[in-house]
């Protein structure tokens, strides 16, 4: 009934572009209360809560620590003393290494796997499998990661099945092994979501076409599939290259803390004595790298084709 | 003809594989928490509910759970009424800046859980706000409310944005029409955000951890067990909060597909 009324009349259609212009106030110098009612709050929370905190961990990096209190002062120390340091530069670079493996080898693995689901697989078969990929999201990370300790240890379950087979205890826990399993456990599900969901947006009459044209499977997959699904793929090696560079749980419980990540040296700083301003430098020095890459991954994503 | 069949066998054989991989830690929290043994191997030992007798008697896991739930509760009402008033700002405004505004809105989640710890510790505790629940509560909400958005916004891209015109020009105020047109529209997305913000808050481990203090919620009270000596108690924890979570975006996902259907039916009739 209400709707009948609403839809017909034709001057209703010209109305909101001429409401919308006029609304910001302009003709009438009153403020949009009723606009800033809804855009203002979470601009003010996002301000004060997220923007603001950072900008401070920033600040506090110059700060001092005198008596086991932060001063506020504007001294590089914090920064040289840092720098200066060989465990940072080898936690750094270990970071560095641990995070662009992952980043490459979960892609890899990920890759054929989406492009199985999206081509591979009935429709209805698609949606179950994707159900299946969001549950690991419903499932605690530390859960998941304490469950892994119980399979990898060297009593664990996969090494006394290796046992029966007659092969030795295989070290896996504490072990970069481990570490990866851990960076997989957390970034599979999504990186295979991201490219699944890009993959199955393809145009399929390219592929058709490539066909037509002679291409094997493999040269469709590397020239037109790949490339197709580039923007996809990339944004998801960067989500999986920003969690595993910040991640400490895996590093510390299945990869044995040693060497220790950047991630593992904050919480280290940070919890033992009140050495914040070095676990804000180590933050920092972390939020400029990550900010650099994924400038160049999305430039990169979105770079013309030459 | 034959050579396609391998490869495709091939392909779906990996895709088997790597979601065993994925499932294997989950199915495995779950049977080893009903498993008598403390460090279960094969072969595995009878069934058991004594690590859900332990939590059941330990004060610290009733604590935490209150508190998460109270947490919970709160970071899932606040995010929500943010995450409303950010989607319909974008649904219905363009002004100077708009990007910034939405990557303040939005950006949250993609920043590292220890970066956004430390900020969270250090500026909270210079406030005097840190070491409390409210510590975890506010930094959640900075966590959840794009969370909240993302869902709400999704909805309002169903609706057709003349509807809101519509009303005015029938008379209605501003008010009046997000009162009678947008909220009853998107009722079921907020419901729906209020439940995912929820089990997000309920999982979140790391920040929580830097703030909360003594204050454990759940996921803190795991972190610090795994530090301790290791107990198979995390695992029977780790199935009942899966189980919460799960039931919560159950109820939300049947919140969202339910009303999907009704509003076509509507326009229609």
């Amino acid at each position: 009934m209400i709707t009948n009324k609403v839809s017909p009349p034709l001057p209703a259609r010209e109305e909101p572009s001429d409401t919308r212009a006029s609304r910001p106030g302009r003709r009438n110098f009153r403020l949009p209360w009723y606009g800033l009612s809804f855009s203002l709050p979470i601009l003010i929370w996002q301000s004060v809560f997220f923007v603001f905190p950072l900008v401070f961990l920033v600040t506090i990096s110059f700060w001092l620590v005198r008596n086991f209190r932060m001063q506020p002062a504007f001294e590089s120390q914090n920064w040289s003393y840092m720098f200066s340091r060989g465990f940072f530069w080898d936690a750094y670079f270990h970071t560095w290494a641990m995070a662009a493996g992952a980043c490459v080898l979960i892609s890899v693995v990920a890759f054929p796997c989406a492009y199985a689901i999206a081509f591979k697989f009935r429709a209805a078969t698609r949606q179950w499998l994707i159900l299946l990929l969001i549950t690991p999201f419903f499932t605690s990370y530390l859960v998941r990661t304490y469950s892994w300790q119980v399979f990898l240890s060297d009593q664990g379950l996969l090494n006394s099945a290796l046992a029966l087979l007659g092969i030795g205890p295989l070290p896996m826990l504490n072990t970069a092994f481990g570490s990866y399993v851990g960076y997989f456990t957390l970034c599979l599900p999504l990186v295979v979501l991201l490219q699944l969901f890009s993959l199955m947006y393809i145009d399929r009459t390219l592929i058709e076409a490539a066909h037509n044209l002679r291409a094997g499977r493999v040269r469709t997959v590397f020239l037109v599939i790949i490339p197709s699904a580039r923007v996809g793929i990339v944004v998801a090696a960067l989500f999986c290259f920003i969690m595993t560079f910040g991640d400490f749980v895996s590093p510390l419980y299945l990869g044995g803390g040693q060497p220790p990540t950047l991630s593992t040296l904050i919480t280290d700083t940070t919890k033992s004595g009140q050495q914040w301003p070095r676990a804000a430098v180590i933050a920092t020095a972390m939020i400029v790298t990550l900010l650099m890459v994924a400038f160049l991954m999305v430039r990169y994503a979105y770079r013309r084709r030459a | 003809m034959n050579e396609h069949r391998v490869i495709n066998f091939m392909l779906r054989s990996f895709v088997a594989l790597v979601f065993l991989f994925i499932l294997t830690p989950i199915i495995g929290s779950f049977v080893f928490s009903f498993n008598v043994d403390r460090f279960p191997s094969l072969p595995l030992g009878g069934f058991s509910l004594r690590w859900y007798e332990a939590i059941a008697t330990d004060p610290q896991v009733w604590q935490a759970f209150k508190n998460s739930l109270l947490v919970g509760v709160v970071v899932s009402l606040v995010s929500t009424l943010l995450g409303f008033t950010a989607a319909y700002t974008d649904f219905r405004y363009h002004f100077f800046g708009k990007s910034v505004y939405m990557a303040l809105a939005l950006l949250p989640p993609t920043i590292p859980v220890v970066i956004l710890g430390l900020a969270m510790l250090a500026f909270l505790s210079r406030v005097g706000l840190s070491g409390e629940l409210h510590a975890v509560m506010i930094s959640h909400i900075v966590m959840c409310s794009p969370f909240a958005m993302a869902v709400i916004r999704m909805r309002l891209a169903q609706m057709d944005p003349q509807l809101e015109a519509a009303a005015w020009n029938l008379g209605a105020s501003q008010w009046h029409a997000m009162r009678f047109v947008i909220l009853p529209f998107t009722v079921p997305s907020i419901f729906a955000a209020l439940f995912v913000t929820m089990a997000v808050s309920f999982d979140e481990f790391a920040v929580a951890w830097f703030v909360s203090g003594l204050n454990e919620t759940v996921p803190v009270r795991i972190l610090n067990t795994l530090q301790g000596q290791v107990s198979p108690t995390i695992n029977a924890i780790g199935t009942i909060v899966f189980i919460t979570t799960i039931t919560l975006t159950t109820i939300a996902q049947i919140l969202l597909m339910s009303r999907q259907q009704k509003p076509a039916d509507g326009k229609r009739s």
